[in-house]
């Protein structure tokens, strides 16, 4: 895609990417910033709207698809991933996002997340991660902390969490960012370089959940930029993302993995031609 | 194209434009939010502090002649927004108009300092007039907000206390 | 009573042979060699595989019939077995029923024949198969024994010379085998046992070799499937493994998923972006499915999933044939899920059902799944072309910017307008949630009781036409089946025919919605029933039962597998219970 390429009208603003159906989360929660970084995301890439498919699961942030006026699908828990596969397989000429959070994300879809960063269609994963299960009111999830309190696990699970951004580099993502919902204009800025970017891009947002971890609303001081340039060495983005603090924003690895082969081709034959092998 | 907030005077009105516009769009979600948890009386407040940064951004942008944005402006003060945009994780449902108010107020205070920054930081000398007088204009708001507020009822020591637990919902 | 005699009956039985052997004795090549030459002398046939556990080196056999008329399953007993050696092959004796006529040719380096086969009062003729090979360098004792089964069978020697030249690849190779097969079919000569068949008729149509899973993958592609998504699992893999090079070719695609929860909810996703889709799986792998075809009826997306049944519950029995995913098929989804179920009635009607199934999808704008079974699925056969259906199988999409665009709209068809990524003015977000007309998430009561009712008035009020079962013949008593029981059903009821009792017989092809009304009319005059399937806990008796007004007088009779439902049993259950 030519982002330089100058459009003949007037370019789409944020808003014409925004629905009239308003979100039903929490006053203050993160994932109204997130969507409002992909609205912005998609008006700095000018696309057209009804070429654009938003993909989601279940939970709080897997209601965006909606809040789109893109075409949406809001399937089933866990399995967006493999929903998204399978729509931009069979039309590649789409540009699909897929929405979610940790919990659809990383633990009921998290086969499909390995498989998803390792067969590298061509799609961008946004993961509001907040560490809590919000619409089932506050479970663990998997990138929950060992030791926080909750009625399903008084006392902390004792599980240590999972780190979503070292396994969607070790499982083969194609670019690998953090951002942060306080700051919806850097989040779009990595958004929109992650649909630019081609293969399965990962893009993990912290995003607070005011209601039941209103403790994270901290995390606006804890954040701050990468300090260094993404690299295309997974190594070394290895490296940077398992000794980093969890709260360095930006985009982490930008590789040059091979794409999935598995796009449709044109046609070579007819469906009378396959007939052949059958007839005696 | 982008440019810093103080390089020109076009850039400087960009910017307080973008400003005023992403004020208005914040003070719009949160009504949206608002009048989803059937907070009608913040809805509405919400409401008419957009209104008043929608009408500023639209003043600006006539007083330049302007459509559109020529250019955009980079703005990097105090956080991650515009120095009039609440932050999204400010609100609660079950707040009053007196905490509204009080966002508000804290987004005018920013402003006034954000202008006295760009005034201190300018070499441009149109840039800095500019800045002084909107300054003063922000001014301005923080003793009309205030004003406003000792209009409002104040809210009790247990606004935010909610009997019941959180529903499920999927 | 019908004649349950190991004689002869050759018009109607054609000849049966077995080729049985272990390890790398070759015998599945023998056999697909065997029946490609029946279909080169212009006869039909039917070759049923079967194997041990193990997957390199275990016994394994082929199981054959040939006949100068279309062939759909295995007769009761078979004519000859021929073993190339006699390692583990007394496994399969259930599945070998042998006669007093039959003749059991065995390696002769190998000794007598197990007991369990000489028990039949079966022949026993000892063949140096090794030896002969081994005296004609470059050649193979399944060659010999290629030679042998096909002269028994009475198949011109030349049919069978081309079909080993079709396989083999090295000019000495060819040679060598050739000579092999001569000496074969030198060494059956005045063996017996076997009456050799007669002439084949003139060829009518052009015919096809075809397995039942390659049927149903070109069915589906007849029907305009283009995106399929799987997991490998037996016995439904070679289903996929048939796709995937014929999808490549046509503009295509097929993705191996991480498991069937990712395959059926990536042709859900597929198919949402307008492009027909499916998935073929088993037993475990449908159980898995159900919650994302849960999510296609509520999505009202058109997907196909194909259920190569198998022995179950869990891991079961997987490379055996077996009916017992009817009750998770019909009634497996969570919510009440209208669907559609088919299923398909011998290896040439994988084709047509998986077509139509597919047909039904798009227009329905529902998930389809169809009850294919092991021994279609994995069974091959000689079959006439199985001609093109002219389906109407386009999905309705709105125009590009429709006025007032409702995704979900309550149309007196209950079809709505599917608008496909990518088509201005129409956008919508698809949702497994309850919603709106217009695909807002709703738990309003009307919006519930509006789309429940749609999505079942869509399913139930489609002019299904005639294909919904085949219908056959006359009587007072009837027999109701489905799937690959009906292949010994239509048998059996045929060889009563040949002896004046009449009975009807109503193979559903259509099982979900069950066509209740056409039903009761193909029910017409008949006082009695006799349900038949192959599971252990009459699963469509009991459907049938639940849903339509069968005659008083029922009967079930079903079977769970491993074992092949035969014709004669049927035959003699039919007769004794039409007599009771």
């Amino acid at each position: 895609m030519d982002l330089a390429e100058a459009p003949a009208r007037a370019p789409r603003t944020a808003a014409a990417y925004k629905s009239s159906y308003k979100p039903i989360w929490c006053p203050g929660c993160g994932d109204f910033s997130v969507l409002s970084a992909i609205t912005k995301a998609l008006a700095k890439l000018d696309l057209t709207p009804e070429n654009v498919a938003v993909v989601s699961g279940i939970g709080c942030s897997s209601r965006i698809p909606a809040y789109t006026s893109c075409y949406g699908f809001h399937g089933v828990h866990g399995r967006a991933l493999a929903a998204a596969t399978g729509l931009k397989v069979a039309r590649p000429d789409l540009t699909v996002l897929v929405t979610g959070g940790d919990g659809d994300g990383y633990s009921i879809g998290g086969n499909h997340f390995l498989h998803a960063c390792r067969r590298n269609v061509d799609l961008t994963y946004v993961v509001m991660d907040n560490h809590v299960y919000g619409m089932t009111k506050g479970q663990p999830s998997p990138t929950t902390e060992p030791d926080w309190d909750s009625k399903l696990s008084p006392g902390g699970t004792g599980v240590r969490a999972f780190h979503p951004l070292v396994i969607a580099l070790a499982s083969g993502a194609n670019f690998v960012a953090r951002a942060f919902s306080g700051d919806p204009n850097g989040t779009a800025e990595v958004i929109a370089q992650a649909i630019v970017h081609p293969g399965f891009s990962f893009v993990e947002v912290l995003s607070p959940c005011v209601t039941f971890r209103p403790e994270q609303r901290d995390w606006k001081d804890a954040v701050h930029p990468a300090p260094v340039e993404a690299t295309d060495d997974p190594a070394r983005a290895a490296r940077r993302i398992m000794t980093d603090d969890g709260f360095n924003l930006g985009v982490l690895y930008k590789g040059n993995r091979a794409p999935y082969k598995g796009y449709p081709a044109p046609a070579r034959a007819g469906v009378a031609d396959l007939e052949k092998e059958f007839e005696l | 194209m982008t440019a810093d907030a103080a390089s020109s005077l076009d850039a400087f009105f960009a910017a307080a434009i973008a400003m005023e516009e992403e004020a208005a769009q914040r003070y719009e979600e949160f009504a949206d939010a608002m009048d989803t948890h059937n907070n009608a009386e913040v809805a509405s407040m919400f409401r008419r502090l957009a209104a008043v940064e929608a009408r500023h951004a639209d003043e600006l942008m006539a007083q330049r002649g302007w459509t559109a944005l020529p250019l955009m402006p980079r703005i990097e003060f105090e956080g991650c927004e515009g120095p009039e945009t609440t932050p999204a994780d400010a609100v609660h449902y079950l707040m009053t108009p007196w905490h509204a108010l009080s966002l508000a107020l804290a987004n005018e205070e920013r402003a006034v300092r954000f202008f006295e920054q760009l005034a201190r930081s300018t070499t441009d000398e149109t840039v800095r007039r500019a800045a002084l007088e909107f300054k003063a204009e922000e001014e301005e708001h923080v003793v009309l907000v205030r004003e406003w507020m000792g209009r409002v009822e104040k809210p009790p020591v247990d606004w935010a206390v909610d009997p019941d637990p959180p529903r499920y919902t999927d | 009573m019908p004649n349950a005699s190991p004689q002869k009956t050759h018009a109607a039985g054609g000849v049966s042979i077995a080729l049985a052997g272990s390890g790398g004795s070759g015998v599945m090549t023998a056999g697909t060699l065997l029946l490609t030459a029946a279909a080169g002398a212009g006869y039909y046939g039917l070759m049923v595989r079967t194997s041990g556990p193990q997957i390199r080196g275990g016994e394994a056999a082929a199981l054959l019939r040939i006949a100068p008329h279309p062939i759909d399953g295995l007769d009761d007993r078979f004519d000859a077995l021929v073993a190339l050696d006699w390692g583990n092959v007394q496994r399969f004796a259930d599945e070998i029923p042998l006669a007093a006529h039959s003749v059991v040719v065995g390696e002769e380096a190998e000794g007598e024949a197990p007991e369990i086969y000489r028990a039949s009062g079966a022949r026993y003729v000892a063949v140096p198969f090794k030896k002969t090979a081994k005296s004609i360098a470059g050649s193979w004792a399944n060659m010999v024994a290629l030679g042998f089964a096909g002269a028994l069978a009475g198949l011109p020697r030349e049919a069978l010379h081309e079909a080993a030249k079709g396989t083999l690849k090295k000019a000495e190779t060819v040679a060598a085998n050739l000579a092999a097969i001569d000496a074969g079919v030198a060494a059956a000569q005045g063996v017996g046992g076997v009456t050799p068949l007669p002439p084949p008729g003139p060829r009518s149509r052009a015919r096809w070799l075809i397995s039942g899973n390659e049927a149903a993958g070109f069915g589906a592609i007849r029907g305009g499937v283009r995106f399929v998504a799987a997991y490998p699992i037996t016995p439904a893999t070679e289903m996929l493994e048939w796709m995937a090079p014929a999808l490549a070719k046509i503009g295509g695609a097929l993705v191996q998923a991480e498991d069937e929860l990712a395959s059926v909810n990536m042709i859900v996703g597929a198919s949402y972006g307008g492009v027909p889709s499916l998935t073929a799986t088993a037993g475990p792998g449908l159980a898995l499915m159900t919650e994302g075809i849960g999510l296609a009826v509520a999505s009202e997306t058109p997907i196909v999933v194909v259920d190569v049944m198998r022995g179950g519950p869990s891991t079961g029995i997987p490379a055996k044939s077996e009916q017992g995913d009817l009750a998770i098929a019909t009634q497996g989804l969570h919510g009440d899920a209208p669907h559609l179920v088919l299923a398909p009635t011998s290896i040439a009607d994988c084709v047509a059902t998986t077509q139509w199934a597919v047909a039904l999808a798009e227009k329905l704008q529902a998930p389809a799944i169809v009850l294919s079974d092991q021994f279609l699925g994995q069974s091959r056969a000689v079959v006439d072309r199985p001609d093109e259906l002219a389906l109407d199988a386009k999905r309705i999409v709105p125009e590009p910017n429709a006025p007032d665009y409702k995704r979900y709209r309550d149309t007196p068809s209950g079809v709505s307008p599917m608008a496909v990524p990518g088509n201005p003015g129409t956008v919508y977000t698809a949702d497994g949630l309850e919603h709106s007309e217009g695909g807002i998430p709703s738990g309003n009561v009307r919006d519930h009781q509006l789309q429940l009712d749609k999505r079942a008035r869509k399913i139930a009020q489609h002019d299904y036409g005639e294909r919904w079962a085949d219908v056959e013949g006359e009587g007072e008593a009837a027999v109701i089946t489905f799937g690959s029981a009906s292949i010994a059903a239509r048998e059996a009821v045929a060889r009563l025919a040949a002896q004046g009792v009449r009975v009807k017989l109503i193979v559903l092809r259509l099982i979900a919605p069950l066509r209740t009304a056409e039903l009761a009319r193909a029910l017409d005059g008949v006082s009695r029933v006799l349900v038949v399937e192959q599971n252990h806990s009459a699963q469509f008796h009991r459907y049938l039962r639940s849903l339509a007004d069968l005659p008083a007088r029922q009967q079930s009779f079903h079977r769970p597998g491993p074992l092949p439902l035969r014709p004669g049993e049927l035959a003699e259950t039919i007769a004794a219970w039409r007599n009771a």
